[in-house]
């Protein structure tokens, strides 16, 4: 067993304003490796600014070439290839390609090559208080961004390992699909933060199905609480109903919150005694007690 | 005519100028479809609050293993690039989420152990909203990795008479690409801040690898944000409307509402927006059906 913990915060929909929250998170647990697996955007660094100290490429999954002084243009490959990612005259799409191998294989002429390319890049940083930091960045455009997801946990796990750090938090990237699915699994606590808002509540309703399908201890933050406190209601009732779910407390919206990011630094930073960073500090005790609880 | 929102960072404001666009232009008598494509959250239902006419469940092929011709010769696991089948000495496994459905097991396997059949990774529901939009969106099974296919589903939905106004996953991995890779502009939707202009330089450079034609919104203004001014001049990228941070449009949409509808004063906004994007068509050759009428 790890003698680690692992804390993902995610949110379903995007711009909930969940990173803002992980950094200002990494800052209040004192002891603590962040990993940054919203690899599609990864921006928890813009504002821990981390310096690097060691840098992976991360090499994704193969795509087919097809060497055309080998082709014969026998057809084979056109009738394997299933996501029509071959042309009539015999290109692959480097686009459409799924990255099978069905044509590689079936080639007579073996004049298919296909091999693994370098799809990002994962760094470990250190940041200002001596924490690692990990984050990854996908080459735009990429696929497999699960697997730079799993890539970017397992440098914060030896980190934690050899440091003896007691926990990662996991920036988690929203939606619900394969990069979540990468981020959730095997942690035990989950934050979820989420806005008063219909679109917020929908996507709230599908994340907590996630962790219950996962089977992992959730609460949930909601961000600009004030701005519909009917809303903000039925999250409470939601997180009732859910039974699942704790409810850790709202945030208000604050003028100061978006100037604390336009300059890039927590509002924890920013302005300490603001309503927005009172409300973070009970949060984070709560967050705090229901993992020790749990 | 296929015209995508993205935005790279989440939350910018996509699917809010998505729907408005598409309800503005229906209003213009422009003929407009909308097709969500972002199958893990699809939100766009809220604001356009379509007639659901048909449901289908969406899939994906997967392979069936008869364990008593297989042989375990290990041979699928082998060429499996995704690591969906296990091989054990007596037996052999599939993962079903891991599997991308290519067949390539199937076709190699010696004994014909592997057939094949479907598995269901979500719901594909069609209908038309109160101003006679033709609406599509793709809901992604809990617990489903597989968005690609189901995004497929829906954009082959699109009706190639209609101007499809097609709603993008945030980010910018793979999920994005398939969506935008053949339409023929993307407005991207961001905001002014570091997060917003960090991700808007990652998502712009995706649409340029692909040839695609992009436009700007930039979302929740609140005075002018340097960096993100500077890095729109050097690339020369189009900004085709400017929204402001207002607490208005934020309590519209957090009661579902249309900004068009509920601040009808912005249908101006969204009409330069119309009219910015005929122009980037046109340049590209492409704006046939575009007309935008002169009069609000
Ligand atoms: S690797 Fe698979 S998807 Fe790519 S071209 Fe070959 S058969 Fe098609
Ligand atoms: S169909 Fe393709 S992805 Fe699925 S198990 Fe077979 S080889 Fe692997």
């Amino acid at each position: 067993m790890a003698d680690f913990s692992e804390l993902v915060i995610i949110s379903g929909k995007g711009g909930t304003g969940k990173t803002s929250l992980v950094a200002c998170l990494a800052s209040l647990f004192k002891s603590r490796v962040v990993a940054d697996c919203d690899v599609d955007a990864a921006n928890l660094n813009l504002i821990l600014n981390g310096n690097v100290v060691e840098k992976k490429d991360f090499v994704g999954g193969k795509k087919a070439v097809i060497k055309s002084d080998l082709c014969t243009v026998c057809g084979k490959c056109l009738e394997v290839c299933r996501f029509g990612a071959i042309s009539q005259d015999f290109v692959v799409d480097r686009v459409a390609c799924e990255g099978c191998g069905a044509c590689h294989v079936f080639c007579p002429t073996s004049a298919i090559d296909f091999s693994p390319r370098r799809c990002g890049e994962c760094y470990t940083c250190t940041t200002a208080d001596g924490q690692p930091l990990v984050f990854a960045e996908l080459l735009p455009g990429e696929e497999n961004s699960g697997k730079l997801v799993t890539m970017v946990r397992t440098e914060a796990r030896k980190q934690a390992e050899t440091k003896n750090i007691p926990l990662i938090v996991i920036d988690g990237p929203p939606g619900i699909g394969c990069p979540v699915i990468a981020s959730v699994t095997g942690t035990s606590h989950a934050v979820i933060v989420t806005e008063p808002t219909g679109s917020g509540i929908h996507d709230l309703k599908r994340i907590l199905q996630l962790t219950a399908h996962f089977g992992i201890n959730a609460g949930v933050v909601v961000n600009k609480s004030d701005i519909n406190t009917t809303h903000t209601s039925s999250v409470k009732a939601l997180c009732e109903k859910e039974g699942r779910a704790m409810f850790f407390g709202g945030i208000p919206f604050e003028p100061k919150v978006s100037e604390a990011q336009r300059k890039g630094i927590t509002i924890l930073d920013y302005a300490p005694t603001s309503e927005a960073s009172t409300a973070i500090r009970n949060i984070y005790k709560r967050i705090k007690k229901n993992m020790e609880e749990s | 005519m296929r015209i995508a929102f993205a935005s790279g960072k989440g939350g910018t404001g996509k699917t809010t100028i998505a729907v408005n666009l598409a309800w503005f232009l229906a209003y213009e008598g422009q003929r407009v479809q909308y097709l969500d494509c972002d199958v893990e959250e699809p939100n766009g239902h809220i604001f356009l609050k379509p007639a659901i006419e048909r449901q289908e469940r969406a899939s994906v092929m997967v392979p069936i293993i008869d364990q008593k011709r297989c042989t375990s010769c290990a041979k699928c696991g082998e060429v499996c690039q995704f690591s969906a089948i296990v091989n054990l000495p007596s037996n052999t496994l599939l993962i079903p989420p891991m599997c991308h459905g290519c067949g390539l097991c199937t076709l190699v396997c010696p004994t014909k152990a592997i057939t094949e059949g479907t598995r269901e990774i979500g719901l594909i529901e069609t209908g038309k909203t109160a101003d006679a939009i033709p609406f599509v969106h793709g809901v992604l099974n809990i617990g489903e990795p597989m968005a690609i296919p189901l995004i497929e589903q829906v954009k082959a939905r699109g009706a190639a008479s209609h101007t499809q106004i097609i709603d993008a996953p945030p980010g910018t991995s793979c999920p994005v690409v398939k969506t935008i890779r053949d339409s023929d502009l993307v407005v991207m939707v961001t905001e002014p801040t570091p997060f917003g202009l960090h991700d808007l330089k990652m998502a712009v450079s995706v649409a340029s690898n692909l040839g695609v034609p992009v436009g700007i919104v930039v979302n929740r203004e609140n005075g002018a944000f340097e960096p993100l001014e500077r890095y729109l001049e050097t690339r020369s990228l189009p900004v085709l409307a400017r929204f402001p941070e207002d607490r208005e449009i934020a309590r519209s949409y957090s009661e579902g509402l249309l900004i068009c509808e509920a601040l009808p004063t912005y249908r101006e906004k969204f009409k330069a927006l119309a009219d910015g994007i005929g122009e980037i068509l046109k340049e590209h050759g492409e704006s046939k059906g575009w007309q935008i009428s002169a009069n609000l």
